[in-house]
């Protein structure tokens, strides 16, 4: 099965090329897969935690997220 | 102030989709850069509609940080970072045919100090996930840069497209 390709564009000659990427270039992009998906899941705890804390925070006060919204308006 | 676009380069992606796509031999003549993109990626079956993207200036993957101010779903956070994630773009889980929006913006391209640059992007999906994020980068690097890549850590879907345009303030 061949490599994923690549888009280059020679911007002084105008040339567009399609080139398949180096063994080394699809070892990159599957690290590059890891960090990004360890960034997503950060990304996705922190707005759970937020979220949670958001709710736990509503509930002790004893009011609805829209008659927060009214207060800080 | 910048104030004249000049179209330098654009792609296309083809059917078979692509990796990245890479601009190269940019000239020096410009004082900024700024690229208007709509991406998609091939990215399917995550939780996410989005996934982040990757920039490299010169073939250099090292020296980047970034700072990022996001609205994801109804929540907005706030990340920093070591990496080149600069945005995100619609992936294959959002509503099919839809692309999401970004603008990267570079001054001083051509300079010998350190590069900073912006981008701002927006996801596009039929549903309750989506992503918008402004975000701030700079590559500590002095070089003039001459090649920009940008890519994901999945492929470019079939007309994604880019294109670079040169700024001048004359």
């Amino acid at each position: 099965m061949p490599n994923p390709t690549r888009i280059e564009i020679n911007c002084e000659t105008g040339v567009e090329s399609i080139i398949e990427l180096t063994d080394a270039e699809v070892a990159e992009m599957a690290a590059q897969a890891a960090i990004a998906e360890a960034k997503q899941a950060e990304e996705d705890a922190a707005a759970e935690a937020r979220a949670t804390a958001k709710a736990a925070l509503l509930d002790r006060l004893g009011i609805t997220a829209d008659e927060a919204a009214l207060l800080l308006a | 102030m910048a104030n004249t676009f000049e179209l330098i380069a654009s792609s296309t992606v083809g059917v078979l989709g692509a990796s990245s796509i890479d601009f190269t031999s940019i000239p020096s003549t410009y004082t900024d850069l700024c690229i208007k993109a709509s991406l998609r990626t091939a990215q399917f079956g995550t939780a996410e509609a989005s996934q982040s993207l990757l920039i490299q200036f010169n073939g250099t993957t090292t020296n980047y940080s970034y700072r990022l101010l996001q609205g994801y779903n109804n929540t907005a956070a706030s990340y920093n970072g070591t990496t080149r994630f600069f945005g995100d773009a619609t992936n294959s889980d959002a509503t099919a045919s839809t692309f999401g929006n970004l603008e990267i913006y570079i001054p001083n391209y051509a300079g010998s100090t350190n590069k900073s640059y912006s981008a701002d992007s927006v996801t596009e999906n039929n549903g309750t996930k989506a992503a918008a994020d402004l975000d701030a980068g700079l590559w500590s690097n002095s070089a003039a840069i001459t090649s920009i890549s940008i890519s994901a850590a999945s492929n470019l879907v079939q007309y994604s497209t880019a294109y670079l345009y040169g700024v001048k303030n004359a």
